[in-house]
């Protein structure tokens, strides 16, 4: 059948535009371990990743960042697992509808209206921008990401397990807890892992909504890509690339299982 | 269902209606309610109420910032489908690889947007690999201008949404009968014949959610426009920032802010009229 297998030209072009995909990323990981700052290959070196190490901003901005993704994961999977859950038992288009629109809305949209929000909230209240209001923010991008993620799983699952379980007596938060709760840990993750590098990497709405003493990491690469080239931008870059890389990885795992 | 499965389900939405709602819908009519406002003495905004923001977008100045995004996130999308395609069509005829490759073509989207825009900058800039490389091998006496510029943002925009292109298309690839080619290829069609025939045809509906896919996220990108078009190449959601930011006028940014609303949402509207159906 000639139709049905790649061909030649086929293969090619589809390697040329993976190359494209691939080729910047593995650039610039190359030259975050050349022994010089400029663009000439010199040798390998590991000192710009023994400079990161050593610079307490990237190590403070690393903190906040790893602090607001894992306190905003937290929320955003408890309260969009059981929303996902919700909807799967019974569809509520209002909702789902609210979900798809936060997706589509551009970022820079959902910054400037959070930002907006705030302010107005502290007419009333002595708060201030900080790690809160980032981590609200994160919450509310998130959870959208949540509530697909968990929902396609669920969507393949047998509901008649629940009720069978309840015909043998078990009341309806059991049934939920004990039966299609366990199945459902491996999307739950997957929507977790995605959850958490989505707020890991997210510039525009934090740079927004962030007050002095929250500035992350990707705060800091945009203030540093601005401003000249040091090389351990680079190295930052291609360590931020493994761990998300890795964490991505997983989570496709997690949601073929 | 038993009344008490409303109750848990009640229990269950609650905390997800909550934050909807709190931190999403209601930011989006605070920003309504601005953009009706006035602009304050020290930024901000006060009353009265006024459609001055409104009336202001139609300035030949954010008209022709409009007519460049639409234009800048046309080109993405247009260039998107020659790059795509090929790859689509591979992934679908790759046997039981398929999903290898899939998450090889995700992997870098999700992969931090940030860090993908950054190595374009590394790649592009004056004292970058491309030109460093040219220089070396003698091809150009001085470095190109390749960074900040409207050609660099297309190229990031292109690189950081061509994912979005490529997994509607395969979808309907992997869906299309191999029997209709192997009809078109036994009645003489050659094999370009049958790909610009029938194959490009039938991959139209995937060819479209691509499209809608790509525009919509180029039309209010901000950070690529910012970091690789230098301020010199810049969007609509470029000036929203800035009224937020720098300019101070928050009236008028919330009023473009809810008139990119409005276009993305228009253009959803189109796209489900086509027949295109639930995004996501």
């Amino acid at each position: 059948m000639s139709s049905s297998r790649p061909t030649r030209l086929l293969r090619a072009s589809a390697g040329l535009v993976l190359a494209f995909l691939y080729l910047p990323l593995a650039a610039l990981m190359a030259f975050s371990v050349n022994d010089s700052a400029a663009t000439v290959w010199q040798g390998f070196s590991l000192r710009w990743y023994r400079e990161l190490w050593q610079d307490s901003s990237i190590l403070a901005a690393t903190a906040n960042s790893l602090l607001i993704a894992l306190a905003s994961t937290l929320c955003s999977t408890v309260v969009g697992t059981l929303a996902a859950y919700a909807l799967w038992k019974q569809r509520s288009r209002l909702l789902l509808s609210t979900v798809y629109l936060s997706l589509v809305t551009p970022e820079v949209v959902m910054g400037v209206a959070l930002l907006a929000l705030y302010q107005a909230v502290f007419r009333f209240l002595d708060i201030r921008l900080g790690m809160h209001t980032v981590i609200l923010a994160h919450v509310s991008f998130s959870i959208s990401y949540v509530v697909l993620v968990v929902l396609a799983r669920l969507r393949t699952m047998d509901a008649t397990l629940e009720e069978a379980a309840m015909d043998l007596g078990a009341t309806e938060l059991q049934a939920f807890y004990r039966v299609t709760l366990p199945g459902l840990a491996p999307a739950i993750a997957a929507a977790a892992l995605l959850a958490f590098s989505i707020s890991f990497d997210d510039y525009v709405i934090t740079s927004l909504v962030a007050g002095v003493d929250s500035e992350t990491l990707p705060m800091l690469i945009y203030a540093k890509a601005r401003r000249a080239i040091s090389p351990s931008v680079n190295a930052l870059c291609a360590v931020i690339v493994v761990v998300m890389g890795s964490l991505v990885l997983l989570a496709q795992r997690l949601q073929e299982r | 269902m038993t009344p008490a499965a409303g109750g848990l389900r009640a229990l269950f939405l609650a905390p997800a209606w909550l934050t909807m709602a709190g931190l999403f819908l209601l930011p989006i009519a605070v920003v309504l309610a601005y953009s009706f406002l006035t602009r304050g003495a020290y930024g901000g905004q006060d009353l009265p109420w006024t459609v001055e923001s409104y009336i202001r977008m139609w300035d030949p100045l954010y008209l022709g910032i409009l007519a460049r995004s639409f234009l800048l996130a046309g080109a993405v999308t247009v260039l998107c489908v020659p790059l795509a395609f090929p790859l689509a069509l591979f992934i679908a005829r790759s046997g039981r690889h398929k999903l290898l490759w899939l998450n090889l073509v995700m992997l870098p989207f999700f992969t931090s947007l940030l860090v993908r825009t950054y190595a374009w900058m590394f790649l592009l800039r004056d004292t970058g690999l491309v030109n460093t490389l040219l220089l070396k091998l003698g091809v150009v006496a001085a470095p190109l201008p390749l960074l900040y510029n409207d050609g660099a943002v297309i190229v990031g925009l292109v690189y950081s949404y061509l994912p979005f292109m490529v997994l509607p298309i395969y979808a309907t690839l992997e869906r299309i009968d191999l029997a209709l080619l192997e009809a078109a290829a036994d009645l003489g069609e050659r094999p370009w014949g049958v790909t610009r025939r029938v194959l490009l045809p039938l991959a139209r509906p995937g060819i479209l959610a691509g499209a809608v896919l790509v525009f919509i996220p180029s039309l209010g990108s901000y950070l690529t426009p910012d970091l690789l078009g230098g301020g010199k190449s810049i969007l609509v959601g470029n000036v929203i920032q800035n009224q937020f930011t720098t300019a101070r006028d928050w009236p008028f940014g919330a009023a473009l802010a809810i008139g990119l609303m409005l276009l993305v949402l228009l253009l959803l509207r189109w796209w489900e009229a086509r027949g295109g159906g639930e995004l996501g």
